[in-house]
């Protein structure tokens, strides 16, 4: 029982490092006229919360519905998929299709093709094989071909066009739209909602199918559902900063190691925190202790990267 | 009352089932018994809707059980299979909690307590309930996932090889429980059992199949012969007298 209580508290000790993190974010060495560097200096710390929860959460529930501690959206190739989207789109209409002013038009429609083609490629995938090994070489298949499909488009792109869809695919911490900032904001916290009303329903699924079908539970319905709440997730995280292949890794990874109890309403918050420290105080501690500014993608996919290949190593055992 | 009619599988080209014709009644203990790959996990699958029959249909009083909703289902019938491994880090009472999901959907009510405590007590789990189960021993953790669909409270208990990784005194104390189920909760229970003795010394009925084929469908004195036995398992065996019950012997 005692153990319960432990990681009521070690949740509250990780909220308490993020606020201090944002903070330090928001007013370390502020210098110059606040009234720029403020606002610029908070919807950068939006944009990587979000980024931070989302991919916590998002890879937390993969492993929910994979039955395993190594499987990532990433690894899966889904954001290979939203990248091959986003070229494509480019490819076909060019960059200087505007969506008619809108980034919220643009978003939209990258993320229900993402959407579509993420039920019809892997739904039945994660619903009959349990084998880990066979799901992993499917993943890095799929991701090498959406990777070469867009490599090859664009190299057939305009060098001006190519250009400017290079700028919009690296993982870089640069200022977002606003508006797709809200939107991402909105959209994020409605997940989160539906995510923590079928915490219970999660805990089962967890436990395997076999297990979760005597329960009752609809197994094919509820991967349905858990598969369209991750591509969102990605969908939110890729387009605000691009990809970050182990940033959910590391948190989901973490959370286990945090948490004596896993069950879902205490591994979303764990997860979700995890995933937004990593991102806020690597920033922090990055730029202004080490004062190597935009490297901390870098720096969380070598981490995150050692730390894959160690697990695979062991078999996936954590 | 469970009636499986006409009932074939087969899994590419093999015939894992065929045409099965049996009626479960309700209350009492079945065993179902044969060799490896006779068929005996399949059947209990396709019962309980985990895996979908060829042909043929089960049905579940008088309805047929597809057409009976899952979360329905889980009310009444109630499943637990070998290969039970977890990923997540669970102690013993919070697997057996999950029992309650078809009523409570996670969230607990003092009745869904009082269930829970009634199973670890009748599976003499008291002193091991906030143990995490990665710490366990295979035959407790067995019987932690035995006190689950126990605690699911459904009429009809489906166990498939609940004796594996269980000792000797282990599993006489399982089988013993499992009598109590249908005793004094009134359960009806089929089990998959690879020990013939076991089956004749708990069962009311005994459902042997061979290759997919049911052989015979009755009360364990009848079956417990030598004849039939051999039939059904392909080996020499000696049916003795032992305390006023058959034993079979077939070590040697």
């Amino acid at each position: 029982m005692k153990l319960f209580k432990q990681d009521y508290h070690r949740i509250a000790g990780l909220s308490a490092l993020m606020l201090i993190s944002a903070l330090l974010f928001l007013f370390m060495d502020i210098q110059g006229s606040l009234s720029y560097a403020l606002p610029r200096r908070f919807w950068m710390l939006m944009t990587i919360m979000i980024v931070g929860i989302s991919s916590g959460i998002a890879t937390l529930l993969f492993h929910t519905i994979t039955h395993n501690r190594i499987l990532t959206p990433a690894v899966m190739g889904f954001e290979s998929l939203y990248i091959l989207i986003k070229t494509a789109l480019v490819f076909w209409l060019g960059s200087s299709f505007n969506w008619f002013g809108s980034t919220i038009l643009k978003f939209a429609v990258e993320s229900s093709i993402m959407l579509g083609f993420v039920l019809m490629l892997y739904r039945g995938l994660f619903q009959k094989t349990e084998d880990l090994h066979r799901l992993l070489l499917i993943g890095i298949i799929f991701g090498v071909l959406f990777a070469s499909i867009s490599t090859l488009l664009q190299r057939i792109l305009e060098p001006a066009e190519f250009d400017i869809l290079q700028g919009r695919l690296f993982a870089k911490l640069t200022l977002p739209d606003p508006s797709l900032i809200l939107l991402c904001l909105g959209l994020m916290s409605v997940l989160i909602g539906i995510t923590w009303r079928q915490r219970y329903l999660f805990d089962v699924i967890a436990l395997g199918r076999t297990q979760a079908l005597s329960l009752g539970i609809d197994h094919s319905k509820a991967v349905t559902k858990i598969l369209i709440l991750v591509s969102v997730f990605v969908a939110i995280s890729t387009a605000l900063i691009g990809p970050l292949t182990f940033l959910g890794f590391l948190a989901a990874t973490l959370a286990y190691q945090l948490t004596h109890n896993h069950k879902h309403y205490l591994l979303i918050p764990m997860a979700g925190l995890l995933g937004c420290i990593f991102l806020v105080a690597g920033q922090v501690i990055l730029e202004h202790l080490m004062g190597m500014a935009g490297a901390l993608t870098i720096v969380i996919e070598f981490i995150g990267g050692i730390l894959f290949l160690t697990l695979l190593m062991k078999k996936g055992r954590l | 009352m469970i009636e499986v009619q006409n009932l074939s599988k087969s899994y590419q080209g093999n015939n894992v089932l065929e045409n099965i014709n049996v009626k479960f009644e309700r209350g009492g203990i079945t065993a179902i018994v044969g060799g490896n790959g006779a068929g005996k996990s399949t059947l209990l699958s396709i019962i309980s809707q985990l895996e979908e029959a060829d042909t043929g249909h089960v049905l579940f009083d008088g309805q047929n059980i597809g057409s009976i909703s899952r979360e329905l289902l889980a009310k009444h019938l109630s499943i637990l299979r070998q290969d039970n491994h977890l990923v997540g880090r669970l102690t013993v009472r919070d697997l057996v909690s999950f029992g309650r999901y078809p009523y409570s959907k996670g969230r607990l009510t003092q009745e869904d307590q009082n269930h829970v405590d009634t199973a670890l007590r009748f599976l003499d789990l008291e002193s091991l309930q906030h143990r995490y189960l990665d710490a366990l021993s295979g035959g407790q953790r067995q019987r932690a996932f035995v006190a689950m669909v126990m605690c699911q409270d459904t009429d009809y208990v489906l166990l498939d090889e609940p004796l594996n990784n269980l000792d000797m005194k282990h599993s006489v104390a399982m089988m013993k429980m499992i009598r109590r189920l249908a005793d004094e909760q009134n359960r009806t229970v089929l089990i998959v059992i690879h020990d013939i003795n076991f089956a004749a010394a708990y069962a009311d009925r005994i459902l042997a199949l061979k290759q997919g084929k049911l052989i015979c469908h009755d009360c364990p004195k009848t079956i417990m012969n030598s004849e039939t036995l051999e039939l059904i398992f392909d080996t020499p065996v000696k049916v003795e007298e032992h305390d006023g019950r058959p034993l079979a012997v077939y070590y040697r």
